[in-house]
């Protein structure tokens, strides 16, 4: 069962005497795009490392519901978390397919081959690419396989580290309007991005971080790009 | 997309795991080969260098042997984790739904397979400088060894995996991973030493003390690694 809500709840996070978050208090619902905005060292990575389950929370907590129900933060939950990181989180030293069917194997897929192979196909990466080691790939080849590593269970919490890096143009749009369908599939999407001309488009919700804490929260149908762009002044800078 | 009910269940998952390491390791044989020659060349120095009466020293074969597998081991441990930290993969592994100690299981599967296959290279090497003769100790020789490489493993993928993002882990993986060997190579050179004495009795005292701090090592990594790799 998919999730329908994700509650953070007065998140805090501190690396030794370093203050990542505090108290950040945050609500993400089934069918949005969260744009996570904020100047470098905001944290922003560490929030969307704490809700992937990959980063403990110094303190508060993070609630995961899928109907009206709060889901154990167990293995199984995790099949529901899609991560696209700043790192690809793929082995140099598999091609995309072989990449694809090994994390497709973990998660449990059917059909890994034909998954790895649909997956490739949504996110441009062609016939011959794919056959290559991905230590060969450029930067946007490189996001594209990773994106398509983070879509390989069908999330349902779309976490996403700067996905427009190294995109073409092409690359960019398509990636928008993957976006929009995962919101209207009823995909929880939070996306980590200074790109706002590429997100604004299919943006509902805008949280601004500010040196570990919540300096905005807004919850709307559309945002354009010059209104993005002025909260971001108003509340980050 | 459909998913499997209880498709990651653990022995498919460490499987899985293993097999992509194995296969990784196959395609650059980098860890392999740096390994090996590294065992080699430390087995071949000190053939030169313990020597009495015009003859290689046999006594030093225990140590000899042990020395060239944990130090190639630990050579072998840090690149094997360089590479997932490269693309940060590691953090892929625990971010699937695959149970966290299949993820540990395989990785410690794939270490154990390098260091065999280093001691497969070191120790005829061994034998051959050493001129020693086993016979029949050669199986159980076999058996130690093995012994000695998956307790090497457990104990190694554990700390390798929590330095993982340490800045400084090449100089701190020996300096914590070695106090924790000390009793696997001390066991290790002892049952070594009685084989080459023919002394089976003490040989499966020492085997059995290996064998004994497997389990222990397997029992605390499987309890602390989910632990020690979440940040």
């Amino acid at each position: 069962m998919a999730l329908s809500r994700v509650a953070v709840r007065k998140v805090g996070k501190r690396f030794g005497p370093y203050r990542a978050l505090a108290g950040v208090d945050v609500e993400l619902a089934a069918g949005e795009v969260c744009a996570l905005l904020g100047p470098n060292g905001a944290g922003k990575s560490t929030l969307l490392g704490i809700l992937s389950t990959l980063v403990r929370p110094s303190s508060g907590e993070i609630a995961y519901v899928e109907g009206d129900r709060p889901r154990a933060l167990d293995d199984r939950l995790r099949r529901e978390i899609g991560l696209l990181a700043h790192a690809s989180l793929c082995y140099g030293e598999l091609t995309a397919v072989e990449n694809l069917v090994f994390f497709a194997r973990l998660y449990g897929v059917t059909d890994p081959q034909g998954r790895a192979h649909a997956l490739l196909d949504e996110v441009g990466l062609d016939a011959r690419a794919r056959e290559r080691a991905a230590r060969t790939y450029s930067r946007g080849m490189l996001q594209r396989l990773a994106l398509a590593r983070a879509l390989v269970a069908g999330p349902s919490l779309l976490l996403l580290d700067e996905p427009f890096t190294g995109l073409d143009r092409g690359g960019a749009l398509a990636l928008g309007q993957r976006l929009g369908q995962a919101r209207a599939e009823g995909a929880i999407v939070l996306v980590v991005t200074h790109d706002l001309e590429a997100i604004a488009a299919v943006t509902d919700h805008v949280v601004v971080l500010r040196r570990g804490q919540l300096a905005h929260v807004e919850k709307r149908r559309g945002f354009g790009y010059d209104e993005l762009r002025d909260l971001y002044h108003r509340h980050a800078d | 997309m459909v998913t499997q009910g209880h498709a990651t269940g653990f022995l498919r998952t460490a499987s899985a795991v293993a097999a992509k390491d194995l296969r990784v390791e196959l395609r650059s044989r980098e860890v392999v080969y740096t390994m090996t020659f590294f065992a080699a060349v430390i087995v071949v120095v000190f053939s030169f260098a313990f020597v009495k009466d015009q003859k290689a020293l046999v006594e030093a074969v225990p140590g000899v042997a042990w020395a060239a597998v944990i130090f190639a081991g630990t050579i072998g441990l840090g690149r094997a984790f360089d590479r997932e930290r490269e693309g940060d993969t590691m953090r892929a592994l625990l971010l699937t739904p695959a149970p966290r100690l299949a993820v540990f299981a395989g990785k410690t599967v794939a270490i154990t397979a390098l260091v065999v296959a280093v001691e497969v290279v070191a120790l005829p090497l061994c034998l051959l400088f050493f001129n020693v003769d086993l016979g029949a100790a050669v199986l159980h020789l076999a058996l130690v060894l093995v012994l000695g490489a998956i307790g090497f493993a457990v104990v190694g993928t554990v700390f390798a995996a929590m330095l993982l993002r340490v800045r400084s882990r090449d100089v701190l993986l020996p300096v914590v991973l070695y106090p924790i060997l000390v009793p696997m190579i001390m066991a290790g050179t002892k049952a070594t030493g009685a084989l080459l004495a023919g002394a089976g009795g003490e040989a499966w005292f020492w085997t059995q003390f290996l064998a004994a701090y497997d389990a222990v090592f397997v029992i605390v990594a499987l309890w602390t690694f989910e632990a020690l790799v979440i940040e």
